[in-house]
Parts: structure tokens; C-alpha cells; sequence
């Protein structure tokens, strides 16, 4: 720091000597240039936690109110509805926290500072490539957020590795899953927009699936919906994985599902990204 | 022949939907220099700015930039020009220096050779102090600034500079123009877009005017002047007695109607040439009129642009203001 002997003014001789001493160096490579962009990504949820308190206090709000409200009559017991339910509020948190990834992109994009990004020698992709490290720790905040309120709560995780195998499969989906958003936060004008979208887009696909009720409990066409409900897949995969073991179709079925939807938004994010104006 | 031209655009155009926001721009921007790019707001300066700099691709025409082509040659373009846009384009969420450490970091400089480069320029350009506060704090003086300090963390061969000073104070005002002299001096050439007559003035050796997608007139401030026709003289006498006897020399001399100031010492004429008016000069004090003192003035650039355009430059055409 040399803030000492600074002075609130240009000072036109050192200007000079700044523009006169700068050297070209050699260009970085493509990971170098992703992983800035990743520090960048760990600064802002230095400089604006509040992401992250949005992202924890949700699912946890979520997890107290079904489970101490909704939960005697739902599944009998307090007790034995948040073994039902924590694996899905696991999968709910982590999948509202990826609407984040389009929100990001979106304010990105709608102020100056990624023009200054493309107007340089960047790889294009290394922004995009770079943000996902930040929404990997905004994922992991909000996985460990609610597995840790569960135990306190007193659910059976069953095994350690069954845990840490079901996070990992969520935030695989979450990555794929982002992408609409990224494809969205593209699309339209304000950040506020994104997230708004994002969440009407999701609480469909969240509450129409196996994550707080049994779908035998449902009438038929609704129990139908909730069958071929991505979401449902993936709650079906992680509750195995943290109780009795899921099999390899579970687990498969979820990853083809994450893996069709980044073939079709990754390329759409990335061309949408290209020409953004 | 190319090869002088900082910059050199044929018939670039490009629409929004219904809006020709450029309509076949010409440039031919010699380097070294700035050249300013002077139009009201709407004109169409933002969106000529971003196609040069390699951000929007042309509908139609063509544009070397720095003998490379803005499509074809568009990553080697990149690596010599930087940006610095109409909206702030530095990151608000992170502090002055961690802006100007991300940036040298993705341009190759090592950990401790970006911290030491943001470190010099925060000291250059009067923002050290500030150095550690989010962007968001800063006043517009400083982000505009930083952001010039941000576009030259590697010395460009031409920088794009769009309307840096709108929304400054005087004093902000004259700190970034002093900023672009020491660019300019150091060699860089700067595209200058600015809605500021009295800053293209200033700065810029040579001016394109653009209204409505379209380059109007182009030329040195004194050129586009004298485009507009007539500059006058201002004469002022020792001896206001003899106002009578100068006007009837100076009606003959210039041939022209003279006009007599409130100050009865003064009076104007009309002049459309420069040699015509100081022949005139030389025969009063021929005549044994002495003067107090004497100017040859030009129109004022504001004067040009209502004469080019048929409507005044500072006019708001369009609210909505495009990224
Ligand atoms: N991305 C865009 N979409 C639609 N219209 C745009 C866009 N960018 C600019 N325009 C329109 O093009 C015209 C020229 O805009 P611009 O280049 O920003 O002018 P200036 O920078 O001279 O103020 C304006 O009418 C503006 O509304
Ligand atoms: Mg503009």
C-alpha cells in the first residue's frame, strides 16, 4: 500500500512514465486467462455475500417450515418426514442457486465490463469457463448448508461417501442446469428479469415432483408429470444415494438428462455469448 | 497507402431492426493524433465504436483498423486497440485495484507484476488512496479514470474513448483531457466520440460530424469552421471619435455590411477571408487610426453544427441510450 504519499490528482509526469514503462507481456494461456476469471468469481462473493445469504437462508427457511409445519401431517412424524425430505431440499437449494449463474451473466453483460473483456485478446469462452468455478462454491454453500441443518435436525445420512456422491450429482445437474439460465440471462435486459424467469421456470419443475410428497398419493395425470420430471429423477438418485443405495439406471437416467440439456444450452449460451451486443 | 491510417472505414453500416443506427460511415483516421467523432446523442458514435472495436461484426462495408481487418483479423485488431466505453467499463463490484490486477493478469503479466503495474497506475492517475474501495464508491471523476488507467494497462496503439467526459464537472473534465494530451504525446492514437463541441475542439486534430448514422462533414476544427463560411473581424479603436471614419474604411475595404457594437468603440465585419482582413487592418492605421486591439474570429463549432445539421448539436434526439 502506498496510499501514504497519494494525492487525489492525475499527476501528468507519472501518467507519462506509466504509459512510457508499459511492456506487452507474453500472452496467457486459455486455463490461465479461466482461472483469473475464476478469482474474479471468488471476489465478488467476497465483495456482495449477500448472494450467498440468499442462497443459504432459502433452504433453510424451506427445510424448518416443511418439516416442523407440514411434516406431522404429511409423513406422521416430524422425524420421518425429514429423512423423506432432506435429500429433495438438498436438490431444490442447489437448483435455485444455479438461476444465479444466468443472474451473474446477465449483469455482466448489460454493463460496460464485458465489452472491455471481448475488446480484449480474451478467449471468449475464458468469462464463461471462469464464472463456473464461482458458482461451484455458491453450489457447495448451499449443499452444506442444508446437509449440516439436517443433521443438527437429526437426520441419518446413512454413509459419508453416499453423501458426498449425491452433492456431487447434484451439482453435475446443476451445471447442466445452468445453462437455460446463462441462455436466459442472455436473452433478456435486467438481471432482476433473469432471476425472476428463473424461479417461475423452476417452481413448476420443483413442486410438481417427488421432493415433498410420494406421487402415489397424486391424481393420475399430475402423478404422470411427476414420473417424467427431470427433478424427480434426480431427487429418486439422491435419496438413494443417502439412504439405501441407488441403482445404476437412477443415477444414469439423471446423468444423460444433465448431459442432453448442456449439448443443447452450452452451444446456445456460448453463440448468444459471441454476438451479444 | 493504407499503411499512415490509423484507422480506415468504408461504408459501415449497421441496423437495429428498423433503425439504421449506421448508415455508410466513412473514416479515414491518420495516426497519432486524436480524431474526434462529434455528434449529438443517437447519432450512431457508440455503435461505430463497437464494430471498429471488433464488438459488433458490420452489416456492410469494410474497416481496417491498424492495417488489420475488423472481421477477418478481428483477435489480432484486439491485441493492439483497448476500450474504454460509454458505460463504465470497469467491474463495480471490485475494488479500483483488483480491477487493474484482473486485467493485467488476463493481458500476461505475472501475480507480481500486475499488483506492481495497478500500483503504478493508481499513483499516475491520482487514485491510490481510493485504491482498495469497491468501484461502486467511486465518484464519476475517479471511474472514469480508473477506467482510462484500465485501457492502459498495456500501452494501446489506438485507443477508442466513447464520450469520456459526459457527466463530469469542469474539474474531472479537464483532468481526463490532460490524461489523453499525455496519450496522445506518449503516441498512441485516440478515437474520441464525444457529444462536446467544445471537447473535440480541444483535443481532436481532425473531426468526422456524424448525425443520424451518417458522416456530415469531416476536417480540422479550423476547416469545418471555415466550411461554415463566414468568421468576422472585431475591431476595437483608441478613439471611439473616429468609429465613423473606420466603418466607412472598413465597409470599402471588406466590402461588407459593418456592424456597430454597444461599446462605441467596437465594431464587427463580416470577413471571408483571412488575407482580405488583415489589408484592411493595415489601412486604417494607413489612416492614421489607431486600434486598441483587434480579433479575427471564427464561427464557434456549435455555430457549424446548426449550419451542417440544421439543428443544434446539444439537442437530446433520442432518450433511450443503447449499450
Ligand atoms: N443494441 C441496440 N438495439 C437497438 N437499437 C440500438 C442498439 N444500439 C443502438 N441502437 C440505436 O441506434 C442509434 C444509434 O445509437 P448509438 O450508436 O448508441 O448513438 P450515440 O452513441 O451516437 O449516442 C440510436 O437510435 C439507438 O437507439
Ligand atoms: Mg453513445
Amino acid at each position: 500500500m502506498s496510499a501514504t504519499q497519494s494525492r487525489p490528482e492525475p499527476k501528468q509526469d507519472e501518467v507519462y512514465s506509466a504509459l512510457a514503462s508499459a511492456r506487452r507481456p507474453k500472452p496467457p494461456g486459455r486455463l490461465s486467462m479461466c482461472l483469473t476469471f475464476g478469482w474474479r468469481g471468488m471476489l465478488k462473493i467476497k465483495h456482495v455475500p449477500e448472494q450467498l445469504i440468499d442462497v443459504t437462508l432459502t433452504p433453510v427457511l424451506f427445510l424448518l417450515m416443511f418439516t416442523y409445519l407440514f411434516g406431522g401431517a404429511l409423513a406422521g412424524s416430524t422425524s420421518e418426514y425429514l429423512q423423506y425430505l432432506l435429500p429433495g431440499m438438498l436438490v431444490q437449494s442447489v437448483l435455485f442457486t444455479s438461476v444465479y449463474s444466468g443472474v451473474a451473466l446477465n449483469a455482466d453483460s448489460t454493463k460496460g465490463v464485458i465489452d472491455r473483456f471481448r475488446s480484449m485478446p480474451v478467449w471468449r469462452p475464458a468469462p464463461l469457463a471462469g464464472a463456473v468455478l464461482g458458482d461451484s462454491v455458491r453450489y457447495l454453500v448451499a449443499a452444506v448448508v442444508v446437509v449440516v441443518l439436517g443433521l443438527i435436525m437429526g437426520f441419518d445420512p446413512g454413509s459419508v461417501t453416499g453423501v458426498v456422491a449425491a452433492i456431487a450429482l447434484i451439482v453435475v445437474f446443476s451445471f447442466a442446469l445452468s445453462w437455460i439460465f446463462t441462455t436466459v440471462g442472455l436473452l433478456l435486459r435486467a438481471p432482476q428479469a433473469v432471476m425472476n424467469a428463473g424461479f417461475m421456470g423452476l417452481f413448476p419443475l420443483i413442486f410438481l415432483s417427488n421432493i415433498f410428497v410420494d406421487p402415489a398419493t397424486l391424481p393420475g395425470w399430475l402423478e404422470a408429470f411427476v414420473h417424467v420430471n427431470p427433478v424427480s429423477h434426480l431427487t429418486t438418485a439422491t435419496r438413494g444415494l443417502m439412504g439405501d443405495g441407488a441403482s445404476a439406471w437412477e443415477i444414469g437416467r439423471v446423468l444423460l438428462e444433465a448431459a442432453a440439456l448442456a449439448a443443447i444450452f452450452a452451444p446456445l449460451t456460448v453463440r448468444l455469448y459471441r454476438k451479444a451486443s | 497507402m493504407s499503411a499512415q491510417l490509423a484507422i480506415e472505414a468504408v461504408g459501415l453500416v449497421k441496423t437495429f431492426g428498423a433503425t439504421r443506427a449506421v448508415d455508410g460511415v466513412d473514416l479515414a483516421v491518420p495516426r497519432g493524433a486524436v480524431y474526434g467523432v462529434l455528434g449529438p446523442n443517437g447519432a450512431g458514435k457508440t455503435t461505430t465504436i463497437r464494430m471498429l472495436a471488433t464488438l459488433l461484426r458490420p452489416d456492410a462495408g469494410s474497416a481496417k483498423v491498424l492495417g488489420r481487418d475488423v472481421v477477418a483479423q478481428a483477435d489480432e485488431v484486439r491485441s493492439l486497440v483497448s476500450l474504454t466505453g460509454q458505460l463504465a467499463s470497469v467491474d463495480e463490484d471490485l475494488t479500483g485495484r483488483e480491477n487493474l490486477v484482473l486485467l493485467a493478469r488476463l493481458l500476461g503479466f505475472t501475480r507480481a507484476d500486475a499488483k506492481a503495474r495497478a500500483d503504478e497506475l493508481l499513483e499516475a492517475f491520482g487514485l491510490a488512496d481510493a485504491a482498495g474501495r469497491q468501484v461502486k464508491n467511486f465518484s464519476g471523476g475517479m471511474r472514469r479514470r480508473l477506467d482510462i488507467a484500465a485501457s492502459i494497462v498495456v500501452t494501446p496503439e489506438l485507443m477508442f474513448l466513447d464520450e469520456p467526459t459526459t457527466g463530469l464537472d469542469p474539474r474531472s473534465r479537464n483532468q481526463v483531457w490532460d490524461i489523453v494530451r499525455a496519450l496522445v504525446a506518449q503516441g498512441t492514437t485516440v478515437l474520441l466520440c464525444t457529444q462536446y463541441l467544445d471537447e473535440a475542439d480541444q483535443l481532436a486534430e481532425r473531426i468526422a460530424v456524424i448525425d443520424r448514422g451518417r458522416v456530415i462533414a469531416e476536417g480540422t476544427p479550423a476547416q469545418l469552421k471555415a466550411s461554415v463560411g463566414q468568421g468576422a473581424l472585431h475591431v476595437r479603436l483608441l478613439d471611439a471619435d473616429r468609429r465613423d471614419e473606420a466603418e466607412q474604411l472598413l465597409a470599402r475595404a471588406l466590402d461588407a455590411q459593418v456592424h456597430l457594437e454597444p461599446d462605441p468603440a467596437r465594431l464587427t465585419v463580416p470577413v471571408t477571408d483571412a488575407g482580405r482582413a488583415t489589408g484592411a487592418i493595415a489601412e486604417l492605421s494607413a489612416a492614421g487610426i489607431e486600434l486598441a486591439d483587434f480579433a479575427l474570429g471564427q464561427p464557434s463549432l456549435d455555430e457549424v453544427f446548426l449550419a451542417l445539421t440544421g439543428h443544434p448539436a446539444e439537442e437530446t434526439v433520442d432518450e433511450e441510450e443503447a449499450a
